[in-house]
């Protein structure tokens, strides 16, 4: 059971939330060929242990924002809101803000 | 390998059951191997094995860095069927049944394939259009299918609630399809591939490539450098952590994937039950319990347990289709890390680096793959070309576009 701190309405249980995946690398070019387009829409990094994900509090505030968590604890290290830096990832817990899960 | 037979088994009974040989040798890594495979899954032993019966290539590593079967092979829930819906699928799906139809035989091992029928549902009646069609594509690709209405499906599980919250509108039926005995699969193949002079070497975790001029020329492990010709990948959810070592990215993510199973019953459910739209299927073990399982995490997940709200709307699911069920006590529940693709239909084939393959984004529905997944992977490894069956699951199709959105893949909606 995920605790997930949304940045605009704080503490809620994972059931109000929906996991849009992890960020995506940045849209190439007009003009790049079919190996980027293919690398940019189907391809993945997945990690074994810290990404950076969205999430959209759909039955809350319905607002995106970014989460950085590991996928082998499920911990969550970081939330951070659309247009703000990518928090560091180094440290064991680089907190913006603090998850019980 | 002595093989098992009526004779063998009374004479062993005679004298006791004691001095049963090993299965399977359990080999320490040797300097090189002309195919190493990574993962002792289904899909790894199946591939070692085709390499050796049907190519003659016996001189292979399989590699695995836990225990044999210890991953998803031993996580599923045994369902073996090929109900799909597009033809590249049905013909790879029908030929693994195939063979599950005559695997004990083949492996002389017994895999408790029980042919028992499984049951998909629906609950409404645009839901009951949609599943006539998915039956009619599986007619039209030669596969047998039956469409059953609500009186039908009450008489084939009379425990069945008909008049859920969501009702029972219909559903087909696939009767060849069934359950098997997933540790049998893993064994049996594990059995048959040592006998052919395959070394399977278990707490042995590949820990990088070794790559010459983009080709392949063999693995860093936790017990050495080991040699290879060829490489093959069949590590199911950790697909994408292997071909980040080898330098390149796959379009998986993976997930965690749950089931569980009750105490042991009395027999009572003797068809395999899915509905898609409220996320249940359910099935009876020849031990008597009862296995059910239902959709993954949304998120991905490497923690091989499975998350409380989802085990909630699954068990929920169950009660209100079962509502005899709802006083069972659950014994244990677990998860498994499965590979899901875009399109969830598998990727099989070459990779970016020569001569190393992969066997991968399984998803939800590897298990029942395992015979046709081995002997397709195997001709793969060996001829430097797909087979027929799989020219179509590469690697490749996500630059030309020419995906196979198998929905019927899961067996469940995702």
């Amino acid at each position: 059971m995920l605790r997930i701190p949304c940045p605009f309405c704080g503490d809620r249980d994972e059931a109000e939330f929906r996991c849009g995946g992890e960020l995506p690398r940045e849209i190439p070019q007009p003009g790049v060929d079919d190996d980027a387009w293919s690398d940019y829409l189907f391809n993945r990094d997945n990690p074994k242990g810290l990404v950076h994900e969205r999430w959209c509090h759909s039955f809350g505030c319905n607002q995106w924002f970014n989460v950085v968590r590991d996928t082998v604890t499920h911990r969550i290290h970081a939330v951070y809101r659309p247009g703000e830096p990518r928090p560091a990832l180094d440290g064991p817990c680089a907190t913006a803000a603090k998850s019980g899960g | 390998m002595r093989g098992y037979s009526f004779a063998s088994l009374l004479g062993r009974a005679l004298r006791g059951h004691r001095g049963w040989p090993p299965a399977w040798r359990s080999a320490d890594p040797g300097k090189a191997y002309d195919v190493v495979v990574v993962g002792a899954g289904g899909h790894g032993l199946a591939t070692a094995y085709y390499l050796a019966k049907n190519h003659g290539i016996t001189n292979v590593a399989v590699l695995e860095k836990g225990w044999l079967g210890g991953g998803n092979t031993g996580r599923n829930t045994q369902v073996t069927r090929s109900n799909y819906f597009w033809p590249q699928s049905a013909a790879f799906f029908e030929r693994s049944l195939k063979l599950y139809e005559g695997l004990s035989r083949e492996l002389n091992f017994n895999v408790m394939l029980s042919q028992r029928g499984i049951l998909t549902l629906a609950h409404s009646h645009h839901e009951m259009e949609a599943l006539r069609r998915w039956a009619n594509a599986i007619r039209i690709n030669g596969i047998d299918s039956e469409v059953l209405t609500p009186a039908e499906i009450g008489r084939l599980v009379p425990l069945i609630n008909l008049d859920a919250r969501f009702p029972v509108h219909g559903g087909f039926i696939q009767r060849r399809g069934g359950i098997s005995r997933h540790d049998a699969v893993a064994w049996g193949y594990a059995r048959a591939a040592s006998a052919l002079g395959v070394s399977i070497v278990q707490q042995c975790e590949v820990t990088d490539f070794n790559i010459d001029n983009r080709r392949v020329t063999g693995v860093s492990t936790t017990r050495g450098s080991i040699a290879a010709d060829k490489v093959c990948i069949c590590v199911a959810g950790h697909t994408s952590v292997l071909a980040a070592k080898a330098g390149f990215r796959v379009p998986v993510t993976s997930m965690a994937l749950q089931a569980m199973v009750s105490e042991p019953l009395k027999p009572c459910l003797d068809t395999v039950v899915i509905s898609p739209v409220i996320h249940m299927y359910v099935s009876q073990t020849d031990r008597g319990e009862i296995v059910v399982g239902g959709g993954a995490d949304a998120y991905n997940s490497y923690a091989q347990r499975g998350g409380i709200p989802l085990l909630e709307e699954n068990l929920a699911a169950l009660i209100e289709l079962f509502p005899a069920f709802s006083r069972l006590r659950l014994m244990r529940q677990w998860a498994g890390i499965v590979d899901i693709t875009p399109d969830t239909t598998p990727i099989m084939g070459h990779t970016p680096v020569r001569n190393l393959y992969v066997s991968g984004g399984w998803g939800t529905g590897g298990y029942k793959a395992i015979p046709a997944g081995g002997e397709t992977m195997a001709h793969t490894v060996a001829n430097d070309a797909p087979h027929p069956l799989i020219a179509e699951f590469g690697l490749d199709r996500f630059e030309s576009g020419a995906l196979i959105d198998e929905g019927a893949a899961s067996g469940v909606a995702h």
